[in-house]
């Protein structure tokens, strides 16, 4: 069971989609049902991996390798580690609950619909179950076509020319990184793509090439993340989506490109990475600042999310940079943050999309009277995303803070300008949209929530308030893997910040007598 | 009894969940019962713990109490665990107390409300956040109780939603509140960096060990967490959100912006003091914002006609108090002033919401009238707190207090003569303005009817805290008068005492007798404008050079014009500007290149064959040229 449990992971939503296949197009409740539970069951498998997972061990977990194409030896090779982990859970959660939301949303081609989601689900776990470059570059590239399609057919008015611009500027960041992979491959041998070996290879190249190889890789990576100056196809993509399609591609694809920094530019460039680390993080503190200001004076609420999202990931970006545990195991845990939040906050404006058909801040006012119990989730999940203590918000913004502050100050001082900023355009929609006077008709005769959108909810909440208050949960599975990378970059990097730290401040010992100036103070 | 110490915020905190969650399908009665309840639990068994710490205490004089490890990252180990010692018990005993009577006054005042449960949901989820701030044994916890009470504020603030003006005001709380909590962040970020802990004993102790005084990273942390203390005790120049913050019910402006949530940064600093006795700079800045806040705001109190606002004007000066005298190193005395004002400032409050309910939300002062008839006892209780606030000497708790502040102001080794002189004429502003209050309010002619008096639930609150505004001065009485003085030396195992000169008792007689007769004179003053001869403080502000004075310090100062001209405009300005998301524009420049060259080379492609062998010939005509002369 423990070397398969990752295939069967990974690819029962294909046998979701074959058994969709033999449903019949006018039979929605089963397309439906049939969905429901084929990614419910993948999300109590991730929970068995979670469960079986040794937290103690840095490497990979749960591997299987089979050659697949062994002329060039390429690998069928899947594993997971600390780092992987959360994420695999975070897809399959969202992916569980993206087909959830769309139960009365979606009318219109249903079977293709569920059909391009489960695929989605299946490309998406792939990427990060990959141990081996090619296969890894398959998924990747699968991952793009059934977005392609949500967009491109369940989408809002300017799909056509949301989802070109989506696949253009992915595309064009996959394609140099396709260059990459095949520089290191023939490059290391023409041997093997196993991530392992070439990383083991790549960090032997000398740093110019290392250069180029990272900004090929972190191109696309920025791109996906989108790190600003490339994030203009997100707010385009995330308004013409369908919502489950927000939600998947706020909540994981975004997500792929910060993993894929910290699965392969971070460990197998790491002179490269540490020359990039200014350029970085100054794009990340802007990203942070500029996707605050450019939120502040949306109309369209989800394109405030959207905004809001490129803010967001600018901090996991900021995180990763400071090369230290509270930096990066802050930056893993906001992705899932990010991941929570943003989705939630997806499906909450997809409620009311569907009630209203309108998502324009000014349509609204006052709605906290007739859909009080929207509403309120409205609230937390808005809150959980300004990073109030006792949300998941919180704990992430604050680590990476704090990783970020001990290697470069002012980085996280205007990154937690962001902070403030995030609380201006939230509340302000907030505002705008739930407080106030009921003054448009429409309005008056909303119809709160359902049972079912509320069991949609719920478990966002409980994830928002569990990482808030006891996050060990998620961090510690990923401590070794984490201090493992760590570990391992700072050996190839000159100037190490971890090595400084221990001199820089003296612990605090307990048993240490006390002085007499100190027992003055006390009493 | 200490063991149960977690149950003093996790009461309130439990009561908030079953009121989120079921409040709607509750009856009103259980949803105050238990709202109100749940508050007083947590007030018998602080009452219990504060009992038993007195006269048992624990070794090292605190208890700590670990619950589990919130983060855990490498070394930074921030852990949900609550520290108790003098100076948290304090704070805890004057949450629970005063916020279990405020609650029962809200029972009665807020019982016709269609928002009954979420309003006694918001309390508790305050009152909980407030402890975990008060007890929180590093500074991470208090952050969370820190943003917490402001979420409060800021639910609270707007809690009658279908106003938009006063969801304005909540957000305005929240933003300028959270301008001064990200300075504290950094603060946090500064100390761990150094010290490599956010325990804040840990902190306490390493940090006089490593620092020496004058030090730029203990000022550099010191200016930091003064940063957050301004921004949540709204002192200048973070003071603007208060006086709007009165559009939410009375009983939050009580017991948020009045007895509790506003004090956290007279809190923070004292709990911190060690890191100001370091950094001398940031001491003497504290006690400067003291001294300006208090008189800033006692002159815009002077001129508001909106009872609350008259109230929360006062409420910025007298914390103006307590930071002066945190400023000069009197930290029992500020801790000192912290609890009698938030007997007499709740109490005024509440006197003030009750006014408000009988006479149909009206909130200015100008149209009431002649109240001491209609509601006596209303007026009794405000007359006591009204007495308290402006130091009434020797039966009031205010005067204690701020005579102690007053007399260390000067005599303090860090005072000085300045000090002590904004503080005089504070003083006297305040008898002005709160006499004005009274007078106006209560005497003359009636120009309202009350429609009904407060029953039992609102009474029995005020009269309980006006007992206290009277008595809870007598734990710390001056030389002068024997020198009783059971509360600074309880503090004494958190605080330090005050280095200064030891004058001798006719010295602090004389500064008390200026400081009564400086009172008197305050009150004699709205006496004579105010009830006597009330044409001459309209001719007054009739004068040209009056009334433009007056519009100023109506306003507050011009702050509010002054960041909107300076800061939110120009951020509104830029962002509206770029809404459209400049960045995008380079891509659609691209994408347009694109476009422009499809077009032109669209033109090539026509179907004429004539113009194919042109353009055969003419390449071949170039290929040749280049093939014979390279």
């Amino acid at each position: 069971m423990d070397s398969s449990i990752l295939t069967i992971l990974t690819f029962l939503p294909i046998l979701g989609v074959i058994l969709i296949w033999l449903t019949g197009k006018e039979n929605h409740s089963m397309i439906k049902i049939i969905a429901w539970a084929v990614t419910f069951i993948d999300f109590v498998l991730s929970l068995y991996i979670y469960f079986n997972f040794d937290a103690a061990e840095s490497g990979f977990q749960f591997v299987y390798n089979v050659p697949w194409i062994s002329h060039f030896g390429i690998q069928y090779a899947v594993g997971i580690d600390g780092i992987s982990l959360w994420l695999v859970i975070l897809t399959t959660f969202l992916g569980w609950l993206a087909v959830w939301s769309s139960w009365t949303a979606v009318k219109d081609r249903l079977k293709g619909y569920m059909v391009s989601l489960l695929i989605l689900q299946t490309g998406m776990l792939g990427v990060f179950v990959s141990m081996d470059l090619f296969l890894f570059y398959v998924f990747w590239e699968v991952m793009l076509i059934p977005m392609y399609f949500l967009i491109g057919i369940w989408g809002g008015p300017r799909k056509i020319y949301a989802t070109i611009k989506f696949v253009l500027f992915t595309m064009l960041g996959s394609l140099l990184m396709l260059v990459a992979i095949l520089f290191i491959y023939f490059k290391s041998g023409g041997t093997t793509f196993s991530i392992l070996e070439l990383t083991r290879f790549c960090v032997t190249l000398p740093v110019s090439t290392q250069m180029w190889l990272f900004a090929a890789f972190g191109l696309a990576f920025a791109i996906k993340v989108p790190m600003f100056p490339f994030h203009t196809w997100l707010p385009d993509a995330h308004v013409q989506a369908p919502t489950a399609g927000s939600v998947i591609l706020a909540g994981v694809l975004l997500k792929m490109g910060t993993y894929g920094f910290l699965r392969f530019c971070i460990p197998m460039f790491p002179q490269a990475f540490e020359q990039f680390i200014p350029a970085i993080s100054v794009l990340a503190v802007i990203g942070i600042i500029y996707g605050a200001l450019v939120a502040m004076v949306q109309k369209d609420v989800k394109s405030l999310v959207a905004f809001s999202s490129v803010s967001h990931m600018g901090f996991i970006m900021l995180g990763l940079t400071a090369l230290n545990m509270q930096g990066m195991q802050g930056s893993i845990l906001q992705m899932l943050n990010h991941g929570i939040s943003t989705g939630a906050l997806f499906m909450i404006v997809g409620m009311i999309y569907e009630r209203r058909h309108t998502r324009m801040i000014a349509e609204f006012g006052g709605v906290f009277k007739s859909m009080p119990i929207w509403s309120t989730f409205f609230i937390i999940v808005a809150l959980s995303s300004i990073g109030l203590p006792f949300t998941n918000g919180f704990v992430g913004e604050f680590l990476i803070l704090t990783g970020t502050f001990g290697v470069a100050p002012v980085y996280a001082i205007l990154g937690a300008t962001g902070v403030i900023l995030a609380a201006c355009y939230m509340l302000w929609m907030i505002k705008r949209v739930l407080f106030g006077e009921l003054t448009k008709d429409e309005n008056k005769n909303l119809t709160d929530l359902k049972l079912f959108e509320k069991l949609v909810l719920v478990p966002f909440i409980i994830m928002i308030f569990w990482i808030g208050i006891y996050p060990s949960t998620f961090l510690n599975p990923m401590k070794t893997s984490v201090e493992k990378l760590i570990g391992d970059v700072t050996k190839y990097v000159k100037h190490t910040d971890i090595e400084n730290e221990a001199e820089a401040f003296i612990p605090y010992n307990p048993h240490e007598p006390q002085t007499e100036e100190h027992a003055d103070v006390r009493h | 009894m200490f063991n149960l110490l977690w149950l003093v915020p996790a009461i309130p905190y439990f009561s908030f969940v079953i009121l989120a969650v079921f409040g709607k399908r509750m009856p009103r009665s259980l949803s105050g019962l238990l709202g109100v309840g749940s508050v007083g639990i947590s007030a018998v068994i602080s009452v219990l713990i504060g009992i038993q710490f007195m006269s048992s205490p624990p070794a090292g004089d605190f208890f700590m109490q670990k619950l589990w490890t919130w983060m855990g990252v490498g070394n930074f180990q921030p852990e949900i665990a609550f520290h108790l010692d003098a100076l948290s018990l304090l704070m805890m005993l004057v949450v629970t107390v005063v916020g279990f009577l405020i609650h029962l006054y809200s029972w009665e005042f807020m019982e016709d409300d269609e928002g009954f449960s979420r309003f006694f949901a918001y309390m508790n989820l305050f009152v909980g956040s407030m402890l975990t701030l008060v007890l929180a044994n590093n500074l991470v916890l208090l952050y969370l109780g820190w943003e917490g009470v402001g979420l409060c504020s800021y639910l609270l603030i707007g809690f009658w939603y279908k106003d938009s003006e006063n969801g304005a005001a909540a957000r305005k709380a929240f933003i300028v509140t959270r301008v001064g909590d990200t300075a504290m962040a950094i603060g946090l970020f500064l100390l761990f960096w150094n010290l490599g802990t956010l325990d804040i004993q840990e902190i306490l102790n390493s940090a006089s060990m490593q620092w020496e005084t004058g030090s730029g990273l203990a000022l550099a942390v010191g200016l930091l967490l003064l940063g957050g203390a301004v921004g949540k005790s709204a002192q200048l120049p973070l003071q603007v959100w208060l006086p709007d913050a009165m559009a939410g019910p009375s009983p939050v402006s009580a017991l948020i912006h009045a007895a509790t949530m506003v004090t956290a940064g007279v809190y923070l600093i004292a709990r911190t003091h060690v890191i100001f006795d370091l950094a001398p700079i940031a001491q003497t800045v504290v006690a400067i914002v003291g001294a300006a806040t208090l008189l800033i705001a006692g002159f815009s109190a002077l001129k508001q006609h909106d009872i609350k606002r008259v109230l929360a004007y006062s409420t910025i000066s007298q914390i103006g108090y307590m930071f002066l005298a945190l400023g000069v190193g009197a930290y029992s005395a500020a801790m000192f002033h912290f609890m009698t004002h938030a007997f007499f400032k709740a109490l005024l409050f509440l006197g003030a919401g009750a006014l408000i309910m009988c006479l149909h939300h009206e909130h200015n002062m100008f149209k009431m009238g002649g109240m001491r008839k209609q509601l006596p006892l209303t007026f009794w209780t405000f007359l006591i707190g009204s007495g308290a606030l402006a130091a009434v000497p020797l039966i009031t708790a205010g005067f204690y207090s701020k005579d102690l502040i007053l007399w260390r102001a000067w005599t303090s080794d860090s005072g000085s003569p300045i000090l002590w002189l904004a503080g005089i004429v504070g003083a006297f502003i305040t008898a002005v303005y709160t006499f004005r209050m009274v007078f106006v309010t209560f005497f003359g002619k009636a120009k309202m009817q009350a429609n009904h008096r407060p029953g039992a639930r609102i009474s029995l609150p005020l009269v309980v805290l006006a007992v206290l505004a009277l008595i809870g001065g007598f734990v710390e009485m001056p030389h002068t008068l024997g020198h009783f003085a059971p509360f600074s030396k309880f503090m004494h195992s958190v605080l330090p005492e005050v280095h200064g000169a030891h004058l001798s008792i006719s010295i602090e007689l004389l500064f008390q007798i200026i400081a009564v007769v400086i009172t008197l004179t305050g009150i004699l003053t709205a006496y004579i404008f105010y009830y006597r001869k009330p044409e001459l403080a309209e001719n007054m502000a009739k004068s040209g050079f009056g009334s433009a004075l007056g519009r100023f310090f109506y306003s507050g100062w011009g702050f509010d014009w002054f960041y909107y001209k300076f800061i939110v405009g120009p951020f509104v300005w830029i962002a509206r500007v770029n809404k459209k998301d400049i960045i995008d524009f380079i891509y659609t420049i691209m994408a347009m290149i694109c476009q422009i060259f499809n077009f032109v080379f669209r033109q090539t492609q026509n179907g004429r064959i004539r113009f194919y062998a042109a353009g055969i010939a003419f390449g071949a005509v170039i290929i040749v040229a280049i093939v014979m002369f390279t």
